[in-house]
């Protein structure tokens, strides 16, 4: 006699108060593979946990963004915001669309270089750059985009110092109604210090100014806001062509564009509250549009967009170590990835589905990672169908800001495979082992004589 | 006001759901918006209700709701709301939805192409309009409008709150991003209630100025063109603990009227709305709050003569419809509380099962 | 340790525990389960009525009862001697 399908006997408590939050209704979507590969199949292959990309989405979510701004405005340039995902693997896809590099570092500098990308075509950003690193930026000819005094007036000294005519821009804050301010990068709009940078940098006969620079948040939900920053930009460069005659060839409006990602603490999910990326961009180019200029006068848009283009291309495959009954009852569900692996974990929830059939009963459940740590939760509270041990789960919407946040705590980083167009999995980043992380360890020599026996 | 279905041989019938049937002390309008419906002669109708919480008493009235399901909270999202949907659209070839609650208008908003392609009508406002009215941004709506509204501030952190006492002034009337409002009167009360805000219902929350008056409630009708097809103002006669009214009473005057129509000529609004107005003793109305749906005392419209969920009905199905002329000044609600007797099975079934 | 004698069980999974009013729901194996404690079958028995009747090792069902039960021990379903 066949036997009947299994599933764990569960008992559930009918609610009379408001936690039946989720009910019995909701769509509980399994799956079983990504473009055609199935979950089963890569885990085999290359262990678990496993960061998988999707080239095809990447393309696709890059193509439709300059769709986007292309219909709306002549002039367009994407910039990819290394530090978003800087596998070389990824940048390289972004660099074969058209994309210039965005970094923020020195080591993202020579990554970007690293990748063939011509000087001329890196946005150096941040408030940190060393000396050697202006220096090799200008004589690259990339652009330089100043965040402090300090830092302009060590890039006049430096200038003149190695007879070099930087390409820079000023980074500048400002209020655009929104909250929290970023009023700690770059020079603030409101009293005047924008101005006095742009001054200063104009009497100066070795600097050249070629663009404006912001960034106003990050994940932001209001479009609106940008549309503020993009008309406080023009009114500078307005005022720099009306007081010093001179041509500013770009605005480059930053990144902060959300993913569809759930914050925390959000009422509604982000796929349905998450302005699109067309929103963005009517109301970027729409304020530019309006403000007035000739249309041979249109400064070139920059956009530093990192998250939403690469978020929802990134899957993290995991599985079940172990089921608890916690104190109060509640279930819990041990997982072989935790913060350390799934870093934007402190501030997402995520949508996260069963890669098998799991019956039309769920549970709700706490995810924890395998840390030996009490902060190391994925998920607080979510419906899942059953599990069991050795099931696995697929996390949507990890592309940005893991493969570069991630920690290497008590354990190693996982295999990152890259799907391609055809749907082959190559490994971009192999996965750690002991002797890469102590790779870069010494042992002074009084330490190195054998523990005796 | 004409219409061809007025013959009882030909009585319409439609299958209408609706939310918000938690008829409890501080109750959603859903019971009251399907009585409305239910006494309409035109047509011939079964009810359909959409449920949260299996204790929502409007579940277990059996004379007025035909079946109930329970539907997904609003934080599901509208791809499990939509799949919901489409389940209960197969067992009963749904005409029309009308949501009743403020947190879930926004998913039945962004939904109602959907819905509509599957046959299923609403009558709402757009996006735009809802968010317009959002609690953060009334004052600014005020203001391009040239509205009366108290002046407010968003708070972000609890030490903005001092700063916008200073400005605003003591009493203050703290506000949650979606619902609860607490006055307070030192910096102390103003502290706990935004912490306690803050913890149901998120940042910002909204510290607003305190108008001292008369509470006025208008419950519009509008077309969506600016056309104003019902108002119905009502003065709160006795108000409970938790701010609802306990009995009100329809008055007549003409500046309300007036005040109705400009917000439905600014803002084009479409489907049930009410305005919480506070008139002070110099005559001045200011607009408190902008409700973007049928208020749950939307049944005495009815009993006054402008059946507003009725004609919201026509409306959502494509009838032309004039605007109402009169309605009975000094028709007065007393809002009572009745204990049915429920069998365990039935909320057994409807909390399990999630339909009964 | 047996299942409440008074706590009414109903085809469609239902639990009812007249002593505190609470109700509950079990998905059919849990009924199955319920069904066996009330007819004082041996947690022994139970194992091996199930992992004859579903797809399902021994040892595993094991640990799975082992939960199911706690839970009808923290719900207060169960006699405690």
């Amino acid at each position: 006699m066949e036997k009947l399908k299994y599933e764990r006997p569960i008992i559930k408590k009918l609610n009379t108060g408001f936690s039946n939050k989720f009910g019995s209704q909701l769509k509980n979507e399994v799956v079983t593979h990504l473009e055609g590969v199935g979950v089963k199949e890569l885990i085999r292959q290359y262990g678990s946990p496993l960061f998988v990309i999707s080239e095809k989405q990447i393309r696709r979510n890059y193509q439709h963004a300059v769709r986007v701004f292309k219909t709306r405005y002549p002039k367009i340039q994407f910039a990819w915001s290394y530090k978003t995902n800087y596998l070389n693997a990824v940048c390289k896809i972004f660099h074969q669309e058209g994309s210039w590099a965005e970094v923020v570092s020195g080591f993202e500098y020579e990554k970007a270089l690293g990748n063939g990308v011509p000087g001329n075509k890196i946005i150096f950003n941040g408030p940190d750059k060393t000396d050697e690193q202006l220096v090799k930026a200008a004589r690259n000819n990339s652009l330089i985009h100043i965040d402090h005094f300090d830092e302009l007036y060590s890039l006049i000294k430096l200038s003149e110092e190695f007879q070099l005519k930087p390409r820079v821009a000023i980074r500048v804050n400002m209020d655009t109604g929104i909250y929290p301010k970023w009023d700690r990068f770059g020079f603030n709009y409101e009293n005047g210090q924008a101005w006095n940078a742009i001054t200063r940098i104009i009497n100066c006969e070795n600097l050249n100014l070629v663009g404006l620079h912001c960034h106003i948040g990050t994940f932001m939900l209001e479009t609106g806001a940008y549309a503020i920053a993009a008309v406080k930009l023009c009114d500078l460069l307005r005022n720099i062509k009306e007081k010093h005659n001179k041509t500013i060839q770009y605005l480059d409006m930053g990144g902060g564009f959300p993913s569809s990602n759930t914050l925390k603490g959000s009422y509604l999910p982000g796929v349905d509250t998450v302005p699109t990326i067309d929103q963005f961009a009517d109301a970027i180019t729409g304020a530019i549009l309006d403000f007035g200029f000739r249309q041979d006068e249109l400064p070139l848009l920059i956009l530093e967009t990192g998250r939403a283009l690469i978020d929802d291309a990134g899957f993290l495959l995991g599985t079940v170590l172990a089921n608890k009954r916690l104190s109060d009852g509640r279930r819990s569900t041990i997982l072989d990835f935790g913060v350390n692996t799934l870093f934007t974990s402190f501030w997402y929830d995520f949508k996260i589905s069963p890669a098998q059939d799991g019956g039309q009963y769920t549970e709700e459940t706490v995810l924890y990672g395998p840390l030996c740590m009490n902060i190391d939760i994925i998920s607080e509270n979510i419906t899942l169908p059953l599990l069991q041990k050795g099931d696995h789960l697929v996390v949507h919407r990890v592309g940005a800001y893991n493969m570069t946040q991630w920690m290497q705590f008590i354990t190693l980083r996982p295999n990152v495979v890259l799907l391609d167009q055809e749907g082959h999995s190559h490994l971009i980043r192999k996965a750690e082992t002991l002797d890469y992380i102590e790779s870069a360890e010494q042992i002074p020599a009084y330490l190195k004589k054998d523990t005796p026996s | 006001m004409k219409t061809e279905t007025t013959n009882t041989s030909t009585r319409r019938k439609l299958v209408i759901a609706v939310t918000g049937l938690n008829a409890i002390d501080s109750p959603g309008p859903g019971v009251a918006v399907l009585r409305a419906i239910r006494e309409c002669p035109d047509f011939d109708v079964r009810i359909i209700g959409l449920s949260y919480e299996p204790l929502e008493p409007g579940i277990y009235m059996h004379d007025l709701v035909d079946k109930a399901y329970q539907i997904p909270y609003p934080p599901a999202g509208t791809e499990n709301l939509l799949h919901r949907l489409k389940y209960i659209h197969e067992q009963e070839k749904i005409d029309l939805i009308i949501p009743n609650f403020d947190a879930e208008l926004f998913s039945f908003i962004k939904l109602s192409d959907d819905l509509n392609n599957m046959g299923i009508h609403t009558f709402l406002p757009d996006l735009g309009q809802f968010e317009a009215r959002h609690k953060t941004m009334l004052f600014k709506f005020g203001k391009k409008h040239k509205f009366l509204i108290p002046e407010d501030r968003l708070i972000h952190q609890i030490s903005d709150l001092t700063k916008a006492a200073d400005e605003l002034d003591y009493p203050l009337v703290i506000k949650g991003k979606y619902y609860d409002a607490i006055i307070v009167n030192s910096k102390d009360d103003a502290q706990k209630a935004f912490l306690q805000l803050q913890a149901k219902w998120g940042l910002p929350i909204i510290a607003q100025q305190f108008i001292k008056g008369t509470e006025i409630n208008i419950a519009i009708l509008g077309d969506g063109k600016g056309n104003a097809i019902s108002i119905i103002p009502m003065r709160k006669l006795f108000i409970t603990d938790k701010g609802k009214a306990w009995a009100g009473i329809t008055i007549e005057e003409s500046s309300f009227i007036d005040l109705a129509h400009q917000f439905i000529t600014a803002t084009k609004w479409r489907g049930g709305c009410e305005l919480e107005v506070m008139q002070t003793n110099d005559g001045k109305a200011y607009i408190m709050e902008v409700n973007p749906r049928f208020p749950a005392w939307i049944y005495l419209t009815a009993a006054a003569g402008q059946n507003q969920p009725a004609t919201l009905v026509k409306m959502a199905l494509g009838e032309k419809v004039e605007p109402f002329k009169d309605y009975v000044a000094g028709k007065m609600f007393i809002r009572y509380s009745w204990d049915m007797i429920v069998e365990v099975g039935e909320f057994q079934k409807i909390s399990g099962m999630g339909e009964l | 340790m047996r299942f409440k004698r008074n706590i009414a069980t109903s085809e469609a999974g239902f639990i009812f525990n007249p002593a505190s009013g609470d109700s509950f729901s079990s998905n059919p194996i849990g009924s199955e389960i319920l069904t066996q404690l009330k007819e004082d079958k041996s947690r022994q028995e139970i194992i091996e009525v199930i992992a004859s009747r579903y797809d399902v090792e021994k040892n595993q069902f094991e640990r799975d009862l082992e939960d199911f039960m706690s839970q009808l021990r923290d719900y207060n379903l169960l006699d405690e001697n």
